[in-house]
This record gives structure tokens, sequence and C-alpha cells, in this order.
């Protein structure tokens, strides 16, 4: 029954190539590299560090962009460094917020060590217990179109996690200077940069 | 809830909600804090503020740099204890430059009665000023609202990370 693993880059890139005006956020590590992969963007902002802040990070901003697609793509590691934000989330429950995990049940960036989420946490049902208006596991293309079709319709808080093929993978490096990244994102997003208030 | 304690609000705590008001404030990130439940009321009621009740406060340095992003100002309420949960998240505010402003009231000072309240109270200046925090320690109830206008100044026109504490004399003592 089970298929061959879901490659993260190709992941990624079906994902975002739906994104549309989404804003997006990426948890640090591998999954910044995918989404760097998938092509730069100023609508993007990299974490490089601050493990377990990506999804805090997609809430303010999702509160603060109501009208707009928000998501955030981070890995297993870095969503349960950050477990507690999944009941923070919850409970705000932003319509227009996905949450889209990497899950190789591993710690890529320090060595491949294996993670809690391969060890019997199931960070989809955590999400679904969290109060978010749909949770998923996606192992398949079947359950990745499914996904792309829900993650930027702005209907209901989100939650996928994605089963993905535990392979090193060169590093798409997008910039590391946070300035810059934070810049370029509010010139995008805001008039002219400036507040929208 | 029946089973929430409410109190009512301290005039300092009602110069704190006018210096967030004026400072275009949108979100406010807490965990809460006995000492602060009268402001966290007070914010609760304000339609133009959006507030985040967080499991751990090291949630609220994220949450407020997204909000930045969308371009909403916030400030992040907290017990002083709650600092020691934010040391390595303090590094995405710091080497990005997302404006912070730290409202925290103390314990483990004056009166305190609890000793596991005093080690992350005397660790909480020096821990804030090590990850390049701006601390300022406020002196005298009347004085709190200027202080956090200021700080919010500095934080969202000069791009820099503040931390108002608020002591344990100011709040007055824990009675049980």
């Amino acid at each position: 029954m089970a298929s061959k693993p879901l490659d993260r880059r190709a992941v990624v890139g079906q994902i975002l190539a739906e994104r549309g005006p989404a804003l997006v956020i990426s948890g640090l590590g591998s999954p910044t590299w995918d989404v760097a992969a998938a092509g730069d963007d100023a609508r993007n902002f990299h974490l490089w560090g601050a493990m377990g802040s990506a999804l805090p990070m997609g809430l303010g901003l999702a509160l603060a962009q109501p009208a707009v697609a928000v998501l955030v793509i981070t890995g297993d590691g870095e969503m349960l460094m950050g477990l507690g934000s999944l009941a923070t989330t919850g409970v705000k429950a932003p319509k227009n917020l996905t949450v889209v995990v990497l899950d190789n049940e591993r710690y890529g960036e320090t060595g491949m060590q294996p993670s809690h989420s391969g060890l019997g946490v199931d960070l989809v049902e955590i999400a679904r217990g969290c109060g978010f208006a749909w949770s998923m596991a996606v192992g398949d293309e079947t359950g990745l179109a499914e996904l792309c079709a829900k993650a930027f319709a702005n209907d209901g808080c989100g939650f996928a996690g994605i089963k993905i093929a535990a392979e090193p993978l060169p590093r798409t490096l997008p910039s590391h200077d946070g300035v810059f990244l934070k810049h370029r994102f509010r010139a995008a997003v805001l008039d002219n940069g400036r507040e929208n208030q | 809830m029946a089973l929430t304690q409410t109190v009512p609000a301290e005039p300092w705590q009602r110069d704190i909600l006018a210096a967030f008001t004026e400072a275009r404030m949108a979100q406010i990130a807490y965990v809460p804090d006995a000492g602060l439940s009268g402001l966290i009321d007070l914010c609760e009621a304000e339609d133009a503020l959006e507030t985040t009740v967080l499991t751990t406060e090291e949630e609220g340095i994220g949450l407020l740099a997204g909000a930045w992003l969308g371009g909403q100002r916030g400030a992040l309420l907290m017990q002083g204890s709650g600092i020691g949960n934010c040391i390595n998240t303090l590094g995405l505010a710091r080497v990005c430059r997302f404006p912070l402003l730290i409202v925290a009231t103390m314990r483990g000072e004056w009166h305190e009665f609890n000793p596991w309240q005093v080690p992350m109270a005397r660790a909480a200046q020096p821990a804030l000023e090590a990850m390049g925090c701006i601390v300022h320690r406020a002196e005298d109830a009347g004085g709190v609202g200027a202080l956090i206008a200021s700080s919010a100044t500095m934080a969202f026109e000069g791009g820099l990370q503040i931390a108002v504490l608020i002591p344990q004399r100011l709040i007055g003592r824990k009675d049980w």
C-alpha cells in the first residue's frame, strides 16, 4: 500500500505554483531551501533561525492581512519545537492561514537524527485537536492535489502533514539578510512599504 | 467565565492602554499574569486591538514579527519569568531589526515569598541586554504611560527592541 515517498522539492514547487498573491513564511533549514528552490519571490520571508517561530510569524501575518492567503512551510522538527503555537493558532484560527509540514521524520540539518514524528507522534492529529478547521495527512499525489485546492481558498485555518522522502538535496540558499528580506516583503505587500493603518 | 478573577484596572494600566492607542497598536500578544490582568482586560475590550493568548512567551516574538511584515504594530505582555523563555527567539527581532516592545510585570522582588521566582527576576535585565534589548525599569506608577509611549517611538520609529519592566514594588505584593 505504501507508495513511493513524495519528493520535497516537487511538492513545494507544485504547491507554490498555485500561490497567486499568497504570502509565505518558511521555517529554518530544508523548508527554506525548498521554498528558495521554487523561485525567488519578494512575498517570501525565510527563517534561518528562531526555531519554532515559523507558525507564530504566520499567525501574526495572517491576522494583519486577513484578506490574503498566508502559507507557513516548515519541517517536523521546527514544528515540534513550537508545538504550543498550534494551540495558540487553533484558538485564533484565521481563515487565511495554512500550515504545511514537510515531514521526513528527521532533524535534517543536524545529521538526520530521528524526530518524534517518526516515533509515534502524529502532528496532523495534534493540529486537529488544537481546533484547526481542517487537518490532513498527505502521502501521495492525490492528497497533494487536494491540498493544493484548499491551501489558498481562505476558507478555514488548515494544516497538512506531508510525508516526504528523507534524502539529502543540494541547498538552494536565499538571502540570509533578515533586514533585506523584511524590507523587501513589506514593500511588496504594503502600500509603498508603509504601514497600512 | 465565573472562575476568572477580574481585577479593576489600575491608573497606570489605563495609561499603558492610552499609550498603545496613541502608538497605533493593532495586535497584543500575552501570557496571562496577575499583575497585568487589568491591562489585558482593557486590551480585550478595545475594538482596535487584536489580542492573542500565547502558550509560551517566545511565540509573541514571532507573532509580532509577522504582524510587522503585514503592516501592523503590536506589543508583548508577560510576567518577568517569561523573559527566560524568549532568549533564543529574541535573536529574530535583533538580526532582522523587527520593532519589539515587551511589557513585563516582575515577580521575585518586593516582598516575594516564593524563592522560585527570584533567579529569573535577577537574570531578566542582563538576559535581555545580552540579546540586544534596551531595558527600561519603571520608577513610579505615574511615569509608566510616558515610558511606554517613549519606548513605542524608539521601537517602531527606530526598529529597536525594547523591554519595559514594571517592578513588583509598583504593582504591590502578592497576597495569598
